[in-house]
């Protein structure tokens, strides 16, 4: 198990390398000049442009650039913004939002959608689960920024519950709505995965077994078959993490949340290599390491899986 | 419970009718069943898949699947008539009044659960844990013959053979020691020798316990020699009911004599046997169509950290297989035997030994002479649920191999196909049909169908009717025998069960371990054999005792 931790731990490496210097090339042949965003097309004289070019690296070649970065980033300096801030003091601010926004909307879904989805399974044909069928699958067609700027509209505006904008602070109440948005659609999808889990696990035999030992209907329900059924539901929760992190930039947008998304929007907007390198790049541990929790987590709940 | 002079019976049957609601319209699965079970007596209800004797059985625990239900009659539980009742007295009944052995070890235990917790938690639902109950669960372990019961208690169902996997559920059954045990089928899926070992472990149980069994079975052989009443059922019908000797010897019923003379276990003991053809071939000058000599196949096992074990499941194994006869090759599981089919088929690679088929070494060949003999060796393997493609039309299915090389054109291969579905004793309709369509009798008859179209000089049956009813299995073996004699075909037939051995073998291999311990003609096999592993084998099967 140890080993097969470090190993999937030092996969790491190469994947951040990979991705970092693809993000990296995409950037720099993307059309434009960042100097000519920064100076926000007023002229310029050739030896300010060219004493910029110097201090961002501009006038190097690709590789030598991307070399640099990575020789920074041993140092843990994550470089600077073109308005002169540090990228780290950035992605340290977002960064923290983001993770509340992307827990809390992983909460949510987790809970409401395997209740949901025992529910409707165990009551496979009956209305609650006609009615969650019909529910997940207008939310799985229905866009995010529809869904969310309804949501907003009606709850935050109409009704007044929430406020229908964050603060900077972005408290673990303010980002509720945001939340709700973000995971409905993950929602829909774990309604729907634990309901198929469940009808096949329900007729198993060994839940029938499990029946035929004198348990209660609750006992079978939440020993035998819940256990069983949470195994697909877990493997798409947790590569759901990482997308949840990553494709929060609508929701953030919409409910102008200060975190990730927004932080990457702007700095794709301005060119600036190293904040989209380095908001990638942490994507990419999120990712790596969601995905290693979803595989111990896959050997906790199947005991027939063991790693080596 | 009180003990009175004229004991009242603890399950009683009365008129029982059960039907499934389906979108086809209701079934009836179960008609004017009746028949009682008294205390700690042992009950048998035999029948093929389909007869309604699971079912039956089902709904006196309460368990029957959600579109069924008892639509007549009474099932009288020490005097209570359940066949109605709700759910939690069901629950309160299941366990500690009406215990249940399933039948498939594999499926009925969670595969996410200790051993240990899966004890426990019968005893807490049934209010039986007492303040000790890890002692509690390795005693019930130990009852029901695991050794090392606290070590096993801490094991998951993936680390128990199928043998101990059914153990585990016999100590489940009767962990809360309930006055009426339902054994469904217990030890059909496991081997003759283990299956002799489970259920005189269950006879000895039961007995001590005062429980009443009522066991499900399709063997009546094995109903006879374990039960002391038989009820046989039919279609959904009890069409006999009475002590179990009465009717294996003088049955009333005609499916009940069919059942008789084709229950393998039976016939074997009487020495029924097919026509030999090997007599119509003089002994010594019928060449080898099929030469294995000195075969290996070692394999290796990963253990973890880069280790590697070796695993030897063929060890020097040699026979041969003169043409136009029927050699079977018996083991238990885990034996090598179906390696060895593999081998021949060239579908693995062996590790050392020659495999000479007609006079050329095979495993050297190359891949068009491969084809060719692929051409002439053709298998016939054991499920016929996953050996067809759901998605081939069983037309499709059986030109597939003559379109591959190349015979015929269309025409005259669609021709082909009508006549090989005779052969087999298909209509000629059927091709248009898909295996989902079919009975497992039915698909196992288009797998030999499928084989024969090449025109094949060996087939490879690989446990071809271990999957069947015992009346298909005898109908398949005779449509296989009848092919041999038009033919002239040559079988190598791996099956763990000797009572088909003695129906359809001339010359049988006994295997342990990877090693051939005995080898001789069918007959001298069964008369006397020599080896212990082989008397073992045979002293298994069910209702040896009997004729």
């Amino acid at each position: 198990m140890l080993s097969f931790m470090l190993k999937r731990i030092a996969q790491l490496i190469p994947v951040f390398i990979g991705a970092t210097l693809l993000v990296y090339f995409l950037v720099f042949a993307t059309p434009g000049n960042p100097i000519e965003a920064l100076s926000g097309g007023k002229p310029m004289s050739d030896a300010t442009r060219a004493a910029l070019e110097a201090q961002y690296n501009l006038d190097k070649p690709f590789w030598v650039q991307y070399g640099l970065y990575l020789k920074n980033l041993l140092t843990f300096d994550l470089g600077t913004s073109f308005s002169g801030q540090e990228v780290s003091a950035m992605l340290g601010r977002a960064f923290p939002v983001t993770a509340r926004l992307a827990i809390l909307a992983l909460l949510i879904e987790g809970i409401f959608g395997i209740i949901f989805g025992v529910i409707a399974g165990m009551r496979k044909g009956k209305w609650f689960d006609s009615t969650i069928l019909i529910a997940s699958l207008i939310v799985i067609a229905v866009p995010t920024f529809v869904l969310g700027f309804v949501l907003q509209f009606v709850v935050g505006v109409k009704l007044d519950l929430v406020k229908p904008t964050v603060s900077g602070s972005a408290t673990w109440g303010e980002l509720f709505l945001p939340a709700l948005v973000l995971g409905l659609v993950s929602l829909a999808y774990v309604v729907r995965l634990t309901r198929t889990s469940v009808i096949e696990n329900k007729s198993a035999d060994f839940v029938r077994t499990a029946t035929a030992k004198g348990l209660s209907r609750r006992r079978v329900i939440t020993v035998h078959i819940l256990r069983n059924s949470l195994i697909p539901v877990v493997t798409f929760l947790g590569a759901d993490l990482g997308g949840l992190m990553g494709g929060a930039i609508v929701t953030e947008g919409i409910f102008n949340v200060p975190g990730v998304g927004h932080l990457l929007y702007q700095a794709i907007q301005k060119g600036e290599t190293p904040t989209v390198v380095a908001v990638v790049g942490v994507l990419v541990i999120v990712f790596v390491v969601a995905n290693l929790v979803v595989d111990m987590l896959y050997a906790l709940l199947d005991p027939r899986i063991r790693y080596a | 419970m009180t003990e009175t002079a004229t004991p009242k019976p603890l399950l009683e049957i009365k008129d029982l009718a059960i039907t499934f609601s389906t979108p086809d319209g209701p079934v009836h699965a179960v008609r004017d069943a009746n028949f009682t079970v008294m205390p700690g007596e042992t009950v048998a209800i035999v029948g093929e898949s389909g007869s309604g004797k699971s079912t039956s059985a089902l709904a006196a625990i309460g368990l029957l699947a959600g579109n069924g239900s008892v639509s007549g009659g009474q099932i009288l539980f020490d005097g209570e008539d359940i066949s109605h009742a709700s759910e939690k007295r069901f629950v309160e009944l299941r366990g500690n009044h009406i215990g249940m052995v399933p039948q498939d070890p594999m499926s009925n235990l969670n595969p996410v659960w200790k051993i240990g917790f899966q004890v426990k938690e019968t005893l807490k639902a049934n209010g039986l844990a007492g303040d000790n109950p890890k002692q509690r669960v390795s005693q019930i372990l130990a009852d029901a013959g695991l050794p090392n019961p606290e070590a096993r208690a801490n094991q998951y169902p993936h680390e128990f053979s199928g043998g101990m996997r059914q153990r585990a559920l016999i100590a489940i059954g009767l962990a809360c020691r309930p006055r009426l045990l339902i054994a469904d089928e217990p030890t059909s899926a496991l081997d003759v020798t283990v299956q002799q070992q489970i259920l005189d472990h269950l006879d000895t149980m039961t007995s001590e316990l005062g429980t009443a069994v009522l066991l499900i079975t399709h063997d009546l052989g094995l109903a006879a020699e374990r039960a002391e009443k038989v009820v046989v059922m039919y279609k959904g019908r009890v069409v006999e009911y009475g002590p179990a000797l009465d009717i294996l010897r003088n049955p009333q019923h005609p499916y009940t004599k069919r059942l008789i003379s084709s229950a393998p276990s039976l016939s074997a003991q009487r020495g029924d046997k097919h026509e030999a053809i090997v007599d119509e071939i003089v002994p010594g000058k019928a060449e080898p169509l099929l030469k294995i000599s000195n075969l290996t196949k070692v394999f290796d096992i990963r253990k973890g950290f880069g280790r590697k074990e070796k695993f030897t499941a063929v060890d020097n194994a040699s026979f041969e297989i003169p043409k136009g006869t029927t050699t079977a090759v018996v083991g238990e599981s885990g034996s090598g035997k179906s390696t060895i089919a593999q081998m021949v088929l060239n579908l693995l690679d062996k590790t050392s030994g020659e495999i000479t088929f007609d006079g050329e070494q095979i495993g050297n060949l190359n891949e068009k002479k491969l084809f060719k003999y692929r051409r002439r060796v053709q298998p016939i393997f054991q499920d016929p649920y996953g050996s067809l493609d759901p998605m081939y039309s069983i037309y499709r299915t059986i030109e597939e191999p003559l379109r591959i090389h190349g015979i015929g054109n269309s025409a005259s291969r669609q021709k082909k196909v009508a006549e090989l579905l005779d052969q087999v004793s298909m209509p000629a309709s059927t091709m248009h049909r898909f295996p989902n369509e079919l009975s497992g009798g039915q698909r196992q008859r288009i797998a030999i169908a499928r084989a024969l179209a090449l025109q094949p000089e060996m087939i490879v049956c690989d446990e071809a009717v271990s999957a069947l009813d015992v009346l298909v299995q005898a109908q398949v073996l005779e449509l296989l025998d009848e092919l041999q004699r038009e033919m002239g075909l040559t079988y190598l037939f791996i099956t763990h069960d000797l009572a088909v051995v003695r129906q359809i073998a001339d010359n049988v291999c006994v295997m342990e371990r990877g090693k051939i311990v005995e080898q001789g003609t069918a007959d001298q096999i069964f008369a006397a054999p020599k080896s212990q592993y082989t008397r073992n084998l045979l002293g298994a099967i069910p209702g040896a005792s009997l004729i």
